[in-house]
């Protein structure tokens, strides 16, 4: 059997925001969402030209070479994108290796994908999933993503069943994903999931904007503002009063 | 037993001079957090604000006042104060703040062009004396340089020699004058000098019975110096705040006599903290006089001052003194160093806000208490005053009781010293081996000469042969100047104070040091992975390099580029240790360039890694600007493989992260950057600085530099003022790869 082939963006090796302690991130080529805030189109395309390819048994000598800080800080590995779901082949060979060097294991989606077997068994070898949600309003979701929200809903319902740990995670975009109501609906809706041990709240930037001039790409936020910290602070006190724990 | 040792453990310590064994015997480790520190007295803050007030002052005129005549000796100048009544520690260099000293043994041209500088103009009396009367350690050294050496020099192929002013880097362990007294001491350099009475009388005993006579008398004069402030230090010092002014007064003894590129302070806040612990379980002091005494001291400490020229401050940029204080490590039995000092060293930071000197350095072990790992970490984050060095892999070598000279200088206290020998330009020494041992920029005939490489493209094995015949040359010249500039200030500039807080015998190590290891290795891989093209200039000088397709650079964790990197400083450190030395010094090499990195960029031209003439290099072992892609970790990863062990000098690293690379919240950017440390120190890193800000607040400092006097950044192996750097060296730090992620 011929080794898988990942599709990589990039890699960033002082990982500290994609889950917890310090963490190797394999940023993964592919997204099957077309989001109006996403900071990296260019790794929607899987075909991009400039990703590297590498199979699995070409990136594990690299990874385990940072062993001593994600010892020292309880990190380990986090598969992004894109959204690592669109090559599961290859995700779930790399977890499964992690696994047997001992390594936590991160997955960020957003969940845009159907829990096929390959999913489960990916599941399987995952810690932590890191699962953004666009939006709890199926028509606003739709409108950040440009398809409709039942694949996520199914997902998370999935990690909720098999009592899979995962961070929420949400993106503050002012007058596009800011509406109270919804807020609390997705908060509401978060409650119900049995395996949801962090809320993240990540004010919408601008600093992604020149990719999509580069790509030629018709980006619709250049007015959007960034929330200020007030308001990101009060939409994190939201979460905090229905009993999460926030970041 | 003297009264003054009432309450102390006894041991071998009593009977001879053994500072570590007072230490060990005596000490109280401390494992709690950082609550039971305390805020600045009334008078800390009071005496600050005028030391500010004169800082103010001094930026404005860079230079504040300066001696024109007397050249400074430890008993020059009587008594000086800021504040008389304010002062808990007492002691200036000069006779008032901040005015500088004039120190001409070491070369009086450089005190002379300094003086100028600044509008003064040396006295005419005290000119003749040394240009007639006495000869200089600057007029030894050129009496003997070949013109070989003067070739070298002139280029910059071996820059930053201390041929015209003290050496520095060495530390006198000052602390033996709180324990001992002067009177122990000059009883025990007696006895030294005795044990030689039957010694053959050849040049190394003449040498050394002429050298402990010196000594001697400069204990004298060191017992003379603070009598004038109306202190008997011929005894031990017999309470805390006893300990801390002797310490301090040994120390200004040392930067009376000498004005060295570096004059480190050695390890003194654990000693320290036996008086103090003691006072206070007395019930003599409290803890905010505690924190007063060493506020005090660090305030001293801060105002440390040399009169440099614009040549120095342009390669040592921000006017640093280096006086390195290391805290924390571990014992050689296991229990942590760290005491309640340690942290009351660092919370200075806090009470007199963040200063680029002292030079606080924190010896990192994996087993450091969390509690002083989490306070460091937060300090750093707040500060960016602080560098850490790797005590598990230091501990090895120097055991328990060493310090740091200058920025990665480990040596024993009291028991080892160096000899300075700023370091060579490997990028340079790259080229030559391309051109045949012409410069690159003047096409002067500098090393010997060979064959030049003619063909269009480079080959690696042809570039790698010639290589090694340029750095074989480069080993044997700087080792040889590095001998007659030794043997020179030892005869005309003898550190006679500092020498004689050491012992008779003493590991002495010849210190050189290599710039531009990331771009010769990015160079080399370019030769090796891509095709490098060849521009000549119409002599047949290679002037420019074109790259044709891509190459791994240093900074991405690759095996064999890490190899690379490693087999050069093995291969350099190899060729120096073939030859003899002045003293039977031990050849060491350091990765480090301090802030010359702008300065040697500027001397060399375009370089086979894409390089373009005159760009500055990394600082010390940094990969080049721009160059690591794969992020911090993968960086740090890299510049711990390079062997610690051939390069006994030190191996720095630079690393700057904005705040929000660091994680989330304020505990996880503590955690984290405490894991970064525990990571890369376990992997056998040597050095990191750590810089945690946005490079907006720089921009914004550049543009109003009022609002921002005590921005403290760590460049390579010492801290500066960011608004005290050239704008050369502003722009630099701007450049340099700062570590974030959208």
């Amino acid at each position: 059997m011929s080794e898988v082939v990942g599709r990589i963006h990039s890699i960033e090796t002082c990982g500290t925001v994609d889950g917890p302690g310090i963490r190797y991130v394999v940023f993964a080529q592919g997204c099957p969402l077309r989001c109006m805030y996403c900071h990296n189109p260019d790794t929607w395309s899987i075909n991009n030209p400039n990703a590297m390819r590498r199979t699995v048994s070409e990136l594990m000598p690299d990874i385990i070479k940072y062993k001593s800080y994600f010892r020292a800080t309880g990190g380990g590995v986090t598969l992004t994108g894109g959204d690592p779901l669109m090559q599961k082949e290859f995700a779930l060979e790399l977890f499964k290796a992690c696994k047997q060097e001992g390594l936590h294991t991160c997955l960020d989606t957003s969940g845009y994908s159907r829990v096929d077997a390959l999913t489960k068994t990916i599941l399987e070898y995952t810690d932590l999933v890191l699962l953004d949600f666009k939006s709890i309003n199926p028509d606003t979701y739709e409108k950040v993503t440009g398809f409709p929200i039942e694949r996520t809903m199914k997902f998370a319902k999935y990690l909720s069943d098999n009592n899979i740990p995962a961070w929420a995670l949400f993106v503050l975009v002012p007058g596009l994903t800011d509406d109270e109501k919804e807020l609390k609906d997705l908060a509401a809706y978060l409650t119900t999931l049995k395996n949801i041990e962090r809320v993240g709240v990540h004010p919408f930037h601008q600093m992604g904007a020149y990719k999509w001039r580069q790509l030629k790409l018709d980006y619709q936020l250049n007015n959007a503002p960034t929330p200020t910290p007030e308001e990101t602070e009060k939409v994190r006190e939201l979460f905090k009063s229905y009993g999460f724990v926030v970041r | 037993m003297k009264q003054e040792w009432a309450g102390f453990k006894t041991g071998n310590w009593e009977r001879e001079v053994d500072v570590r064994d007072f230490i060990q015997q005596n000490y109280t480790p401390y494992t709690g957090d950082a609550t039971f520190l305390e805020e600045p007295t009334n008078n800390t803050k009071k005496l600050w604000d005028n030391v500010l007030e004169l800082f103010k002052l001094e930026n404005e005129k860079v230079v504040l006042d300066a001696e024109t005549k007397m050249p400074s000796t430890i008993t020059t100048y009587g008594p000086g104060y800021i504040n008389k009544e304010l002062e808990a520690i007492v002691g200036l260099q000069t006779d008032k703040p901040l005015k500088r000293a004039i120190m001409p043994f070491g070369g009086l041209n450089v005190v002379k062009s300094a003086l100028s500088s600044y509008g003064y103009e040396l006295d005419k009396d005290t000119e003749k004396i040394f240009s007639d009367y006495r000869k200089t350690h600057n007029d030894g050294v050129f009496d003997v340089y070949t013109e070989e050496m003067l070739r070298a020099r002139r280029s910059g192929i071996i820059t930053g020699l201390p041929d015209a002013y003290g050496r520095g880097r060495i530390i006198g362990d000052y602390r033996r004058v709180a324990l001992y007294g002067t009177d122990f001491l000059t009883e025990q350099k007696q006895h030294e000098k005795k044990e030689l009475d039957f010694s053959e009388m050849n040049e190394s005993t003449i040498r050394l019975r002429e050298n402990i006579s010196e000594q001697i008398r400069s204990l004298k004069e060191l017992t003379q110096m603070a009598l004038g402030y109306g202190f008997d230090i011929s005894v031990p010092a017999k309470n805390a705040r006893e300990a801390v002014q002797w310490t301090y007064f040994a120390f200004l003894a040392a930067i009376k006599q000498q004005d060295g590129a570096a004059m480190s302070l050695g390890r003194v806040s654990t000693f320290l903290d036996i008086y103090i612990e003691k006072d206070l379980k007395n019930g003599v002091i409290t803890e905010s006089q505690a924190q007063e005494f060493i506020d005090h001291f660090v305030m001293k400490l801060r105002m440390v001052r040399f009169l440099r020229t614009q040549d120095y401050n342009s390669l040592f940029s921000g006017d640093p003194t280096w006086v390195t204080e290391v805290i924390g490590g571990m014992g050689e039995d296991g229990r942590t160093l760290v005491t309640r000092s340690s942290y009351r060293v660092l919370h200075t930071l806090y009470n007199l806000g963040p200063a680029p000197e002292p030079n606080l350095t924190v010896l990192w072990s994996v087993n450091l208490p969390k509690h002083f790992k989490d306070y460091c970490a937060k300090a750093s984050i707040d500060t960016s005053s602080i560098q850490y060095e790797n005590d598990d892999l230091m501990r090895g070598h120097w055991g328990d009781d060493y310090g740091i000279a200058c920025c990665v200088s480990a040596m024993r206290l009291g028991k080892q010293m160096q000899f300075f020998g700023a370091r060579a330009n490997l990028a340079k020494a790259l080229l030559y081996a391309i051109n045949g041992g012409k410069d690159e920029k003047s096409g002067e005939q500098v090393g010997p000469e060979f064959a030049p490489i003619v063909s269009e493209y480079l080959d690696y094995d042809e570039v790698v042969r010639r290589f090694d015949q340029v750095m074989e040359w480069l080993a044997g010249l700087y080792i040889s100047t590095l001998n007659v500039i030794h043997y020179m200030h030892d005869k005309y500039n003898y550190e006679s104070l500092q020498l004689a807080l050491h012992d008779k015998d003493i590991l002495r190590t010849q210190a050189t040091g290599v710039a531009g290891l990331s771009v010769v290795v990015d160079s080399l891989s370019a030769i090796k992975h891509a095709k490098v093209k060849v521009i000549r200039n119409d002599t047949g000088l290679a002037t420019d390099y074109e790259i044709e397709g891509e190459y791994p650079a240093f900074g991405n964790n690759d095996a064999e580029i890490n190899k690379m990197a490693s087999n050069l400083v093995k291969n350099f450190m190899t060729r120096l240790k073939k030859h003899s030395t002045y003293r039977e010094a031990v050849p060491t090499t350091s990765i480090l360039t301090i802030t010359s990195n702008v300065v040697y960029g500027k001397k060399t031209g375009s370089t086979p890694d894409g390089r373009k003439d005159g760009e500055p290099f990394a600082p010390g072992a940094n990969p080049m600007h721009g160059r690591d892609k794969k992020g911090a970790i993968a960086s740090l990863s890299s510049v711990s493989q390079l062997p610690y062990t051939y390069a006994l000098d030190g191996i720095s690293y630079t690393f700057s992260i904005v705040p929000s690379a660091l994680g989330k919240t304020a505990e996880d950017r503590i955690s984290n950057l405490v894991g970064i440390m525990d990571g890369y120190f376990g992997d056998n890193g040597h050095h990191i600085n750590v810089n945690v800000f946005d490079r907006e607040t720089l921009l914004d400092a550049m543009d109003k530099p009022e609002l921002y006097p005590q921005l403290t950044i760590r460049v390579s192996g010492y801290a500066v003022n960011f608004v005290k750097l050239t704008r050369e060296q502003q722009i630099d730090v701007i450049h340099r790869t700062f570590h974030e992620r959208v």
